[in-house]
């Protein structure tokens, strides 16, 4: 086995090293380790990225002496090492975007806590892209869970984010005993957990007719347990709270990381264990897609209407995954495809606009409120620049990343028939116009004039770290948007040789 | 309806006390309710692997005077889920205790609609 | 008669919600210095009809959901491979492997312990990674603040729960009998978890529950002068860190088709089935100081006086 494709088992156990290591450190140190540690990942998964891309194929990597149905493995192709990639070198941008206020909203004796919680919230995000095994997947959600809502609670003094992530974390564990039992009610009927092995044998069962009932329920269970966990929008009452109240690095990861690394198992499950023909024929993607479109445009209607910049930037991200989910909906591969890419998207735009959000909260007295924030984007240009940026990409603008989304979203539903094409595509006009009718009067509102008079506003002094996180995110924006069409073939490749 | 459903009289006891055990985490409101209705789950949820691995007849795998015969013992693998299960529900409920106890500090009540209007409150002031 | 029914009185009270014990005047004060707690049980003034009415469509929702859940799953249920029986599907090549491979593959006379600990040591890596994650998260909410311009702690949050600490001496007596006995059967636990039913986490849980015991009963301080919070962090890094390490081996080694260079020994020695023991070694001691760990921190906001 060459020596490249053990990179992603190491970037696991070296986060899972490095998280250990964090608890015994002083922060500043810690802040080393984890700033480091992200920026070895990226690397390393980047030339796993080169390598899988080359070979076009995906290839399987014991975890252990054991081969298919007897021990763990991981599974590793193009598309999970994109993945690999984009979220080490978002995580560590978002966090020095944020550095600053970590060190402000974090109990001094606690900072190096923060950064043991963010290495094994990467762990189980790599895990959960990586896994070949579908209880190894629950364990890592239940580590991601614990992470994300240790990522909330952080900011502990203030009730709000208690409160927020102690409904966060009731949320998540509905969707992880909803999970569990599916995957139980699964082993109970194949007698395997491992994916390839289990798909095969739901195949022969789905062939047969038996077990018809248990299967077409754990399909269900599976669908609600995970969009309960991704913010799916009927269920995505708890994400903006959670979101918003959480301190401007946690932010970024949450919205912009945590929700995706959900997606993406989903994804797994149905390409990988029960297979597309046994999902299509219980009609969840039908049920998927109408929440979709009903995120995108719920989503945004609340955003409309609020008055806070994160909450309303938390919003944004109900109705951002609902394209996801759209996409995944259509069931057609290029509906994922779709997917795939508003993936990559979200994550490197969602963290820039907090990490903005965070640089206006610096120099308007550290409220929240639209109102408080004339003329904010003035006081530190820089913020106001990439705040700019992110919206533009986000309502689709071309030449920014958002507008890839809209492009192969729009060719996705083209593609499909009847009803499915309809709705997308006028969801797709409908949200892009609701996204311009919060986004644009927001930038507006930064670059106001009129300065709010009972604000001790104040000149921003940005740090070289802020800067450089914003500039990088910025540089990413305009790559994703200018060089879709490389990330497209990446992602085919690996929806390829995904199943 | 299938026609296991009096054979299987584990498993249909596990899913009533994870029904029960769902809906008071998700819509009772009091908390110390809550970490018990998400223990009921948990619980539920180990007695349904439990009573898969089963087989009747057959004893722990835990080899005797060395005989290995897959026919001598239960599927081990429930065990080792169960275990795993064990070791998620101890750590979440501390954390869901350890929230609990700072909502308490904090607005001396453990009922979570009145906690949610007065941290409404708190923020409005 | 009349003692406990009224302690179970106050528990209930306390469950539902009602405030039992009083707060110190002080830690009120001290608490929030931004402003003072809104009135504790000022409930708004809504009309009385409303809330009835609001209450029994919240009760009558979750009826519909629990039936709703129960029933989809008790159809599910009805529809699975029947109890005990033979050829269930899941009683397949796999379960025959775990069975009758593991001596020769694994070498543990405990089948449960090869199979999470080599087989599929990776979901049991995760698994302590989850009650690590969980400790840092009770860590930060528990641990005693500190105040950031004086480095003083943050004593009335210390103080509302300061742990009951009866001084009586058939406590004391049966504690100082039964902890030891606890300590060494957990260490037995630990060390035949590959011989026998046991392992890391159990016996690390019953090795946690007699330090609890033993603080309990006789007071904490005597056992948290040697045992700080700066030990038991070195602690659980040394045993996650060899943990990871000897996993990477395995698993380094197993993914590249090398030979491992692990004696497997013979199976029922106690010196055998290879990594099994030191890794169940490295579970029990994160278990233990774990469970200790969540007491103290419960009880007492951290180790020791404040450490």
């Amino acid at each position: 086995m060459n020596l490249v494709q053990n990179f992603p088992f190491f970037c696991i156990m070296l986060y899972l090293a490095g998280g250990v290591t964090c608890c015994v450190l002083t922060p500043k140190a810690s802040r080393a380790v984890c700033i480091g540690l992200n920026l070895l990942v990226t690397a390393l998964m980047a030339a796993a990225l080169a390598f899988t891309v080359r070979s076009g194929e995906s290839y399987v990597y014991l975890m252990g002496h054991f081969p298919a149905p007897w021990g763990n493995e991981i599974r590793i192709g193009p598309l999970e090492t994109l993945m690999g990639t984009a979220f080490p070198l978002v995580m560590t941008l978002t966090l020095l975007g944020g550095m600053d206020h970590i060190f402000e909203d974090v109990e001094e004796d606690k900072i190096n806590l923060y950064f043991t919680v963010v290495n094994l919230l990467m762990v189980s995000m790599l895990a959960l892209v990586l896994t070949n095994d579908i209880f190894t997947g629950y364990v890592f959600v239940e580590i991601n869970t614990i992470a994300s809502c240790a990522l909330v609670m952080l900011k502990y003094k203030s009730g709000k984010a208690l409160v927020a992530t102690t409904r966060y974390l009731i949320m998540s564990l509905l969707g992880s005993g909803l999970f569990l039992i599916g995957i139980i009610i699964l082993y109970n009927i194949t007698g395997h957990l491992l994916m390839e092995p289990m798909r095969e044998k739901i195949h022969e069962l789905y062939l047969s007719g038996n077990y018809a009932f248990p299967l077409t329920v754990t399909v269900g269970l599976f669908a609600v347990g995970l969009s309960l966990k991704s913010a799916l929008w009927p269920f995505s009452a708890w994400l903006p709270d959670a979101h918003a109240s959480a301190t401007a690095a946690s932010s970024g990861i949450l919205s912009g990381l945590v929700i995706k690394s959900y997606m993406i198992l989903l994804l797994k499950i149905f390409y990988r264990v029960l297979g597309m023909e046994v999902v299509l024929s219980t009609g969840v993607l039908n049920v998927l897609f109408v929440f979709g479109i009903g995120a995108m445009l719920f989503g945004s209607l609340h955003a409309l209407q609020e008055r806070d910049i994160k909450r309303m930037l938390a919003y944004s991200s109900v109705a951002q995954a609902g394209y996801i989910f759209a996409g995944f909906g259509l069931g057609t591969a290029e509906g994922v495809l779709a997917g795939c890419i508003q993936i990559l998207v979200h994550a490197v735009t969602k963290p820039m606009l907090f990490s903005a959000a965070g640089g206006f909260m610096t120099v308007s007295g550290g409220s929240r409120q639209f109102s408080d924030l004339h003329g904010a984007g003035r006081r530190d240009i820089l913020s106001g620049i990439a705040f700019t940026v992110g919206a533009l990409s986000m309502i689709g603008i071309p030449l920014f990343a958002g507008f890839a989304t809209k492009l192969v979203l729009t060719r996705a539903s083209l593609a499909t028939a009847g009803w499915k094409c309809v709705a997308a595509l006028s969801a797709i006009v409908l949200s892009t116009v609701l996204n311009a009718l919060y986004y644009i009067p927001a930038v507006a509102l930064l670059f106001d004039k009129r300065e709010a008079v009972h604000i001790s506003g104040v000149k921003a002094q940005p740090s070289a770290v802020y800067v450089l996180s914003l500039t990088v995110f910025m540089a990413l924006n305009f790559f994703v948007g200018l060089r879709s069409s490389l990330l497209t073939c990446i992602l085919e490749a690996g929806l390829n040789v995904f199943s | 309806m299938g026609s296991n459903l009096f054979f299987n009289y584990f498993e249909a006891t596990a899913v009533i006390v994870f029904g029960i055990g769902f809906t008071i985490l998700f819509l009772d409101r009091n908390l110390i309710k809550k970490v018990i209705g998400f223990n009921f789950m948990d619980s539920a949820i180990f007695l349904f692997l439990a009573s898969n691995g089963y087989i009747s007849g057959r004893v722990s795998p835990i080899f005797e005077d060395g005989v290995t015969a897959a026919e001598h013992y239960i599927n081990p693998v429930p065990a080792g889920l169960v275990l795993t299960g064990i070791v998620v529900s101890v750590s979440v409920t501390a954390f869901l205790l350890a929230l609990v106890v700072r909502l308490y500090l904090r607005y001396h009540t453990l009922e979570m609609d009145e906690i949610v209007a007065l941290s409404r409150k708190e923020a409005d002031e | 008669m009349k003692q406990p029914s009224r302690n179970v009185a106050r528990f209930v009270n306390w469950v539902e919600g009602e405030e039992v014990f009083p707060v110190p005047e002080e830690a009120e004060r001290n608490q929030k210095p931004r402003k003072k707690k809104a009135p504790v049980k000022a409930k708004p003034a809504s009309p009385e009809k409303e809330k009835r009415i609001f209450a029994l469509v919240y009760d009558g929702i979750s009826v519909v959901v629990c039936l709703t859940v129960i029933l989809t799953l008790l159809v599910t249920v009805s529809w699975l491979p029947r109890f005990g029986g033979q050829d269930n599907p899941a009683e397949n090549e796999v379960y025959i492997r775990y069975l009758e491979g593991e001596l020769e593959e694994a070498g543990a006379i405990n089948a449960v312990a090869g199979m999470i600990l080599d087989y599929r040591a990776f979901d049991t890596l995760g698994e302590s990674n989850v009650l690590f994650i969980a400790v840092c998260s009770v860590i930060i909410l528990l641990r005693a603040d500190r105040n950031r311009k004086t480095g003083a702690l943050n004593i009335p949050e210390l103080e509302n729960r300061r742990a009951l600490q009866p001084d009586d001496s058939i406590f004391r007596g049966s504690a100082a009998l039964l902890v030891p006995i606890g300590i060494l059967f957990g260490i037995y636990v630990i060390l035949n978890g590959h011989l026998s039913a046991g392992g890391g986490f159990s016996g690390g849980a019953i090795i946690g529950a007699s330090l609890i015991l033993y603080a309990n009963a006789c007071g904490p301080e005597k056992f948290e002068r040697a045992f700080t919070f700066r030990t038991y962090q070195w602690i659980s890094f040394f045993a996650l860190m060899t943990y990871t390490l000897l996993k990477t081996y395995s698993f380094y080694t197993g993914a590249n088709h090398l030979e491992s260079h692990i004696p497997l020994g013979t199976p029922g020695a106690i010196l055998s089935s290879g990594l099994i023991l030191p890794l169940n070694i490295c579970v029990g001691l994160v278990v233990a100081c774990t469970m200790y760990a969540f007491y103290s921190l419960f009880s007492k906001g951290g180790f020791g006086n404040g450490q």
